[in-house]
């Protein structure tokens, strides 16, 4: 399945990257040849057939509600850019 | 043109787990930014959840609590997005095999009129963590505290019909997750949160009209202002010739209005899918009987045993019952005082108008159970009357003494020694000698205003039957 | 000394004939002299390795005996190492020093093995080439104008070159079986869910597996002794008794039945591959095991079903790189939007950013039962090939790649290099045991055999790769790297 522009935008928007007009073209021509591949699938009738989420029938452990961490802050935010009283910082959101 | 109004709740509460949903970070509120996030909460690549159990156990009881299924093999899914405070980029929440499927809820009006709502779903996912727009340059400060913090998130179906039947709902629903003890659900501090979804149509109509949602309600007041707002908003704009826009809402309570949200009109496009960091949650029949064991006894059991056991009206059962703090009060001070009918008469008065006025919960309040049963046993016992117990009662807000020695203290026992009564309607009947005389002629009314006179002369203190019999004695 | 196997060093170590201070400086010493021609490091922990290296031994003066002890290896930058550069080859964490141990590595360090450093790899694990990586391609020691297979290119060439005695590696759709394979060396993909994922970075979070890259079907088992196991911290992770993988190395194999799929062996297999396997088939009919041909009929959707789910798991597990609490952000972002737009598009490379687009794309409202859904139904049917063949056969095996080692830059197209990984990629759907050992040498390079196990029979695997191994010196042959120097 080929993809249009105005798709791999709106793609490129939900997955938050940014598109050069350069390289739209490119992505654009290169995603539809994985759709392509990928479609193959739809070669085979899978109507009966349940999904396989997960390769072994496991179920879910659950955990003790236990407080097992300790503050460890100020190591953390050595990471972050941009960090100030305990805080990350971001660009201002608009609510 | 007549319309009715269509209101469904989505309800968020934070349940009472000591850590987070995935991780073991602690939960507590309003601990210093970032200090309850861990390696997982912040999403550090390599981490993964692990689900905690007593989350699913309070899923479950609330649940049981609205007679709904459950669900035997619930699922997480990512609901992704980008925002600053959800690390990952995807929240995990249940979206087709939710832990708590259809249920029901039934609640009673101010005017005593029942009414059955549908729970669509009660699903389990993470809460986010707050973002902090004021004062760092321009920017946006994050605290991750409450990222991953266990919600429940109870939808009703569309069948409220006004914004009193939506306060109602949600104060029964308070009611019922204060009973079972899953979260604290105060509405201030966000532990419960609460959206509604609006629309109007023409009375009779049987389709839909477009809904909006209104976010950020932190108040059983705001919700009725809100949806009574919004209710407004969409008549005017359809009698107008306009056309509701589905969108999400702000309500703004200083200006008592809502906003549309513009920011967030951008289509989301959730793209949910199966978490993979996590298997399906079995739950079975063991699991489910042993936390129905364990089931406390639940607003509408408790109303019909009240009126069972302690002969109390419906009305006041009621009110007794709405809040499981209150309940437990009452019953403490039945125990104490040994007369069903006086405390509910004082819980229900005297108590309560001194909780709405100091806006106080039960817990918050200076006279306790304890006290206010001994004080209703001073006026069984007629060491005080009714009345003096009203002068105790107000003695207590300024006073942690005992009820005995506040009575003692102050001088507030009951006269019963005869002799002293005798005085005391010797003197009001030599100082009244006119009703004494007009008494004695088959006035019988006078009779009230000289055992008054006497009462008067005591402070009250004075055993008023022992005045009356006395003074028809003496004049005869 | 360093060309030897982890069971020989082992023995040295224990005999005293080396103590783990002088080996990890002679791997030190070997990698200073080729890595940078094979790039096949991105960190290495000269300093700390020696730390280690001297604690191996005192340990072993006061008595401590285990088979890792004082053992150099390295570490795909796929998993977190405490307070060491954790890159994941990627620019958007080329600043990442992680606060905590993986849980592998905590299990190798518990075992007292020595940690040279941190292998180069195709960024995030997305390649087959080890092209992708931030830090420039990985070289194949055997010819350094060739790629080292990938994703887990650096650590198959540092085995491959000894410049470590041991490595660690991902597989999601082959990422160590098909190295191995181009760097003759064995790699070997456990049971999804046999080693626990914690502190490695996702990439596909129901496909990912760690595994070992060494060089012998011994020194894997050695390996696995040390990394399988339930661990709490990883939901997936299965509470399954993990047997003792050396113990049964040595059972004969009279009876094995083998299975040998059809589907892998049709066309696009080189013709001299399938002659390099069909000799070491022959091998096996030599230890008295029995060849069964058998069908995978769903083989060939394996590629596109696995190019849904890898993407769309992935596109969601790497949200997480937005510039707010570690890694890369952008210069001077203007707004939220623009800080994790440019953050994201500076940071991620080319292929990375392709796989997340195509799984946010079948992810996408309208698309998810065409794509996320059926791809999971595939997968289904995919399983029951393999639960349908284990009926008559013990393992099957086939050639783990259509070929052996090609030129750098020879796939620019990114379908073409998928394709590359058209026989590996059903194990992973499917959760199986797979892996790869080297089985014959064409045109100077080598060539390998992919074996793949029923869940949870990961001895069984071991053992047969064993067997082949104790008959035949193909996992013996070095890369002429190794000539040169001598």
């Amino acid at each position: 399945m080929a993809l249009s522009k105005a798709e791999v935008e709106q793609i490129a928007h939900l997955a938050r990257l940014q598109l050069s007009d350069a390289d739209i073209d490119d992505v654009t021509n290169r995603v539809s040849d994985i759709l392509k591949l990928i479609d193959q699938m739809q070669s085979v009738d899978t109507d009966d057939v349940e999904p396989l989420a997960h390769p072994h029938d496991a179920v879910q452990r659950l955990r003790a509600d236990e407080v097992t961490e300790t503050n460890n802050r100020d190591a953390l935010q050595e990471l972050a850019p941009e960090s100030q009283d305990g805080l990350y910082l971001v660009p201002k959101v608009i609510e | 043109m007549e319309w009715e109004t269509v209101i469904g709740l989505e309800v968020h509460v934070q349940l009472s787990t000591q850590s987070k949903l995935f991780s073991g970070s602690a939960t507590r509120f309003g601990a210093e930014p970032n200090t309850q996030a861990n390696i997982f909460d912040l999403a550090l690549p390599g981490t993964l959840p692990v689900l905690n159990k007593d989350a699913v156990k309070m899923a479950v009881r609330f649940g049981l609590a609205i007679d709904a299924e459950i669900g035997r093999r619930s699922v997480f899914d990512r609901k992704n997005y980008f925002y600053p405070d959800l690390p990952k980029g995807y929240q995990v929440s249940q979206l087709d095999f939710p832990t708590v499927g259809k249920g029901e809820l039934t609640f009673t009006m101010d005017d005593g009129t029942e009414k059955t709502v549908g729970i669509t779903r009660a699903h389990m996912e993470e809460d986010a963590g707050k973002s902090l727009h004021e004062d760092f340059q321009g920017m946006t400060g994050i605290d991750l505290n409450r990222a991953g913090t266990p919600l429940l998130e109870i939808v009703s179906e569309p069948d409220l019909r006004s914004a009193k039947e939506a306060v109602a709902y949600l104060k029964k629903l308070h009611s019922i997750i204060r009973y079972l003890d899953i979260s604290d659900a105060i509405m201030a501090q966000g532990s419960m949160r609460c959206d509604a979804n609006v629309s109007i149509r023409p009375k009779g109509e049987t389709e839909f009209g477009t809904r909006t949602e209104i976010k950020n309600i932190n108040s059983f007041r705001f919700v009725e202002r809100a949806i009574n707002y919004e209710v407004q908003r969409q008549q005017d704009v359809i009698e107008d010739g306009g056309r509701i826009v589905q969108e999400t809402r702000l309500y703004d309570a200083d200006r008592d209005e809502t906003r549309s949200m513009r920011s967030k009109e951008v289509a989301n496009d959730y793209r949910y899918f199966p978490e993979p960091d996590l298997l399906p949650i079995v739950i079975d029949e063991d699991f489910i009987e042993a936390i129905r064991a364990d089931l406390p006894e639940l607003p509408d059991e408790k109303k019909q045993r009240f009126m069972a056991e302690f002969k109390l009206g419906e009305y006041d059962a009621g009110v007794l019952v709405s809040s499981r703090e209150l309940a437990e009060y009452f019953e403490a001070v039945v125990k104490i005082s040994g007369d069903a009918k006086l405390a509910s008469n004082w819980v229900t008065g005297e108590l309560q108008a001194l909780l709405n006025k100091n806006n106080w919960e039960v817990s918050e309040s200076p006279v306790q159970a304890e006290r206010l049963g001994t004080l209703i046993a001073r006026i069984k016992d007629e060491t005080i009357s009714g009345k003096i117990a009203k002068t105790v009662f107000e003695a207590m807000l300024d006073s942690e003494a005992g009820v005995d020695e506040i009575i003692e203290e102050k001088g507030l026992k009951q006269v019963t020694d005869t002799g002293a009564i005798e005085s005391l309607v010797d003197d009001v009947i030599d100082n009244n000698p006119e009703q004494v005389q007009q008494f004695k002629e088959g006035k019988e009314q006078v009779l009230g205003y000289l055992v008054g006179q006497a009462m008067k002369l005591s402070q009250g203190k004075a055993n008023p039957g022992q005045v009356n019999q006395l003074l028809r004695e003496k004049m005869k | 000394m360093i060309e030897k196997t982890v069971a020989e060093l082992s023995a040295a170590l224990a005999a005293g004939d080396i103590s783990s201070q002088e080996l990890t400086q002679a791997y030190l010493d070997r990698i200073a002299q080729f890595n940078d021609e094979l790039n096949a490091y991105i960190t290495v922990c000269a300093d700390s390795a020696l730390a280690q290296a001297k604690a191996a031994d005192a340990a072993r003066a006061d008595g401590n005996s285990s088979a890792l002890l004082g053992i150099p290896m390295a570490h795909k930058d796929i998993f977190c190492t405490d307070g060491v550069l954790t890159t994941c080859a990627s620019k958007i964490l080329n600043n990442f020093v992680a606060p905590y141990n993986a849980t592998v590595v905590e299990r190798f360090n518990a075992a007292g093995a020595v940690m040279l450093g941190k292998t180069n790899m195709d960024e995030f694990a997305m390649g087959s080439s080890n092209e992708t990586s931030h830090y420039g391609p990985v070289k194949n020691p055997w010819d350094t104008e060739r790629v080292p297979g990938g994703s887990s290119g650096g650590s198959a060439a540092a085995v491959a070159a000894d410049l470590c005695a041991m490595a660690t590696g991902t597989d999601t759709g082959g990422s160590i079986r098909q190295p191995a394979s181009f760097c003759g060396i064995t790699g070997f993909k456990p049971t999804y869910g046999r080693i626990s994922r914690w502190g490695m970075i996702a990439f596909a979070s129901s496909l990912d597996q760690a595994g070992p890259l060494c060089k012998s079907a011994e020194d894997a088992a050695l390996m696995m002794n040390a990394m399988a196991g339930l661990d709490e911290k990883d939901s997936t992770s299965i509470d399954m008794e993990v047997p003792d993988f050396t113990a049964t190395l040595g059972d004969s194999l009279q009876g094995l039945r083998i299975g040998v799929p059809r589907q892998h062996f049709a066309e696009g297999l080189s013709a001299d591959v399938e002659e390099a396997i069909q000799a070491s088939l022959k091998e096996y009919e030599k230890l008295g095991a029995t060849l069964v041909d058998i069908d995978l009929p769903n083989n060939h959707l394996s590629v596109s079903a696995y190019y849904v789910v890898a993407p769309a798991e992935a596109s969601a597990n790497l949200s997480r790189f937005d510039g707010v609490r570690y890694g890369y952000r952008c210069e001077n972002p203007v707004d939220l939007e623009d800080m994790y737009k440019r953050s994201r598009s500076e940071g991620f490379g080319d292929e990375v950013k392709r796989r997340i687009m195509v799984g946010t794309y079948a992810l996408s409202a309208g698309f998810y039962d065409a794509y996320y859904r059926k791809a999971q139904k595939i997968r289904r049917l995919i399983k029951n090939d393999f639960n349908n063949a284990f009926k008559e056969v013990d393992v099957i095996a086939g050639p783990t790649s259509p070929h052996t080692a090609f030129k750098l830059g020879a796939k620019s197209d990114p379908v073409a290099m998928y394709l590359e990984d058209i026989y590996t990629i059903a194990v992973n759907l499917a959760g199986l045991p797979g892996m790869s050992i080297p089985t014959g040498i064409v045109n100077g390079l080598p060539v390998g055999m992919h074996l793949v196990g029923q869940d949870f029979a990961e001895a069984k695997l071991l053992n047969v790769a064993h067997q082949f191994q104790l008959a035949t010196d193909w996992h013996r042959r070095k890369a002429p790297l190794t000539s040169k120097e001598a």
